[in-house]
């Protein structure tokens, strides 16, 4: 007999490992019986989980990092694993789309777009992102800061629910946007606007979504989150096979899922994203990665940089942050949990972020763990222990 | 004597925004104003300044306004979520209500809880209204299904109204099912056999 548990989400396609964990049977492998609920936003998702309504959630990275922090909502979250690098995407407005028209819509050059999106954009720009902890947020600022040139004089990222994304870009609200898909591809599909970077080209290995659960679950029912950890990390090496992935689009378009046209999750799994409303495409390796290169691996170093860049915009102690935040993300329990399901495990919890050009061979488990690129767009390397520099 | 609090209900549809409104207006005299149209949310929310803000807890707009209690936001006086670990009765009976509500912290719970008590019974009000309606547009659909199964079995088998809907009622329990599906699996099969 299966337990049952409850798991929250919000209908993105990173929420592919635990619905894709339910829908091929990869939960009742390890006896498990995933209830995956659908939630409204990410506050709130994170209440349901605080309140123990869901014993675990997809949910921001660097949501449990800000809570660390003494930052942001009620509850103490864990990081069990990582559901997925990268996968979000960077538009602007057809309006400003139009003012760009020196700029060539490459789709892979962060500083090309970063100084056609300031030179187009005037006086005045304001980005939404999804949440004020977020990934997307923490990336549009971090690219913009580092392009190295006069910022618009008011620049300003605001909040937007994604699903809103358009209506807000047609009121004249926003004039640009970061997004996690389908909500990028809808919002092309709508004429809304043009897709302009995915944020993999600012940081190429960004842990985006995880899987938390409430701090001390884990350790009191070592059990469930053992089978928890491996089901969702079958579902990614499921996932992280392109053979399975039109597949895999066909059951996340469901009703009580995603909801979407399955051609439209099928770009960003395959990261042939459709970039403007006229039909222009673009081909992204590794536009989200599931499994490949240790990306379910959670990092303290990844963790640590979401923590000090948190700390640097409210004032905290860098070396505090770099320290609580790496804390968050439990590698310990990743390995601890995973060694029995023969997962190539790497040998070190954390690394020099920004460090890898081309993919690398790095000490694990089994020998054969090959890490992806994690370059920042600009070549600098993170190292969690000297946060400050 | 302090100022009127004034509170902002956020709320697209107007029939259950008078709800809310009224009942707030109940509670006391407060200063409301009702947001419909959620784009720009936030901007919005920060030039009134209110001292409360409302939200049906499954609106997704709900995000944009924890952009506000963040210290560094553009609203000078920090906000606080209310709903929190603080009162635990009181966040529970919001949560089954489905309700968030955002307060400004430094106000005495002398004068939230009022206005909270207020919203968590209108919104508890509503919760029940739409199961009601829920519930009552299933008894029709219900009702029309086991009349064209009615239907269906009086052709078939040239029997009355009242013998058809009795083979129905029989089918239903000697199956152990609900008269509404033995109708439904009646309809679906003579679908399939036209």
């Amino acid at each position: 007999m299966s337990v049952p548990l409850r798991v929250g989400f919000l209908p993105l396609v990173d929420a592919a490992p635990l619905v894709l964990a339910e829908a091929m049977g990869f939960d009742r492998e390890e006896g498990l019986a995933l209830d995956l609920v659908g939630a409204p936003s990410w506050s709130a998702l994170r209440d349901m989980l605080a309140h123990g309504e869901v014993t675990a959630a997809h949910m921001l990275a660097p949501v449990p990092i800000a809570q660390a922090l003494g930052l942001g909502g009620p509850g103490r979250f864990e990081v069990l694993s990582v559901l997925n690098l990268n996968g979000n995407v960077i538009g602007v407005s057809t309006a400003l789309a139009q003012r760009m028209s020196d700029h060539d819509f490459g789709f892979h050059d962060a500083r090309a777009a970063g100084f056609a999106l300031v030179r187009a954009a005037g006086p005045e720009l304001r980005i939404g992102v999804p949440f004020a902890f977020s990934l997307h947020r923490e990336l549009v600022q971090y690219w913009l800061e580092r392009l190295g040139v006069d910022l618009p004089v008011h620049l300003k990222i605001v909040t937007v629910p994604p699903p809103l994304m358009p209506d807000a870009l047609a009121a004249d609200e926003v004039d640009a946007f970061c997004v996690g898909e389908p909500r990028g591809s809808v919002a092309v599909d709508r004429g809304a606007g043009v897709l302009l970077l995915p944020t993999c080209a600012i940081w190429a290995s960004a842990p985006e979504k995880v899987l938390a659960v409430r701090a001390g679950w884990a350790e009191a029912e070592p059990e469930l989150a053992g089978r928890l950890i491996r089901a969702v990390w079958r579902a990614g090496r499921w996932l992280g096979q392109s053979g399975n992935l039109s597949v895999a689009s066909e059951i996340l378009a469901a009703q009580g899922r995603l909801a979407v046209p399955a051609e439209i999750i099928e770009r960003s799994l395959t990261g042939r994203i459709c970039i403007s409303p006229d039909g222009t495409e673009r081909h992204v390796p590794g536009f989200i990665q599931f499994h490949d290169g240790a990306a379910a691996f959670p990092w303290r170093s990844q963790a640590a940089w979401i923590g000090v860049r948190l700390a640097e915009r409210h004032g905290l102690d860098p070396a505090m942050a770099s320290q609580r935040a790496a804390s968050v993300f439990r590698s310990d329990l990743y390995r601890l949990h995973l060694t029995p399901a023969g997962a190539d495990l790497p040998a070190a919890s954390a690394k020099l972020e920004g460090s890898l050009a081309v993919p690398t061979p790095v000490a694990s488990s089994r020998g054969k763990l090959i890490l992806s690129p994690d370059r920042f767009y600009d070549a600098q390397v993170f190292d969690p222990a000297l946060p400050g520099r | 004597m302090s100022k009127r609090l004034s509170i902002i209900v956020v709320e697209k549809d107007r029939d259950r925004a008078k709800i809310i409104v009224d009942g707030l207006r109940e509670a006391g005299d407060l200063d409301v104003l009702v947001i419909g149209d959620e784009i720009g949310l936030e901007r919005r929310i920060a030039e009134r300044n209110p001292d409360i803000v409302l939200i049906d807890a499954g609106n997704p707009s709900r995000d944009a306004i924890e952009e506000l209690t963040l210290a560094s936001a553009p609203l000078q006086r920090p906000v606080a979520m209310f709903v929190d670990e603080s009162d635990g009765a009181l966040t529970k009976a919001a949560i089954e209500a489905g309700v968030s509500a955002y307060v400004v912290s430094g106000l005495s719970a002398k004068r939230i809880k009022p206005v909270l008590d207020a919203a968590i019974a209108r919104f508890h009000m509503m919760q029940k209204m739409r199961a009601e309606l829920a519930e009552t547009r299933r008894a029709l659909e219900e009702r029309k299904v086991i009349d064209r199964a009615k239907g269906i079995v009086m052709r078939a088998k040239g029997i009355s109204e009242e013998e058809a809907y009795a083979l129905m009622r029989k089918a239903a329990m000697d199956q152990g099912k609900k008269l509404a599906e033995v109708a439904q699996a009646l309809v679906t099969a003579a679908e399939l056999l036209k």
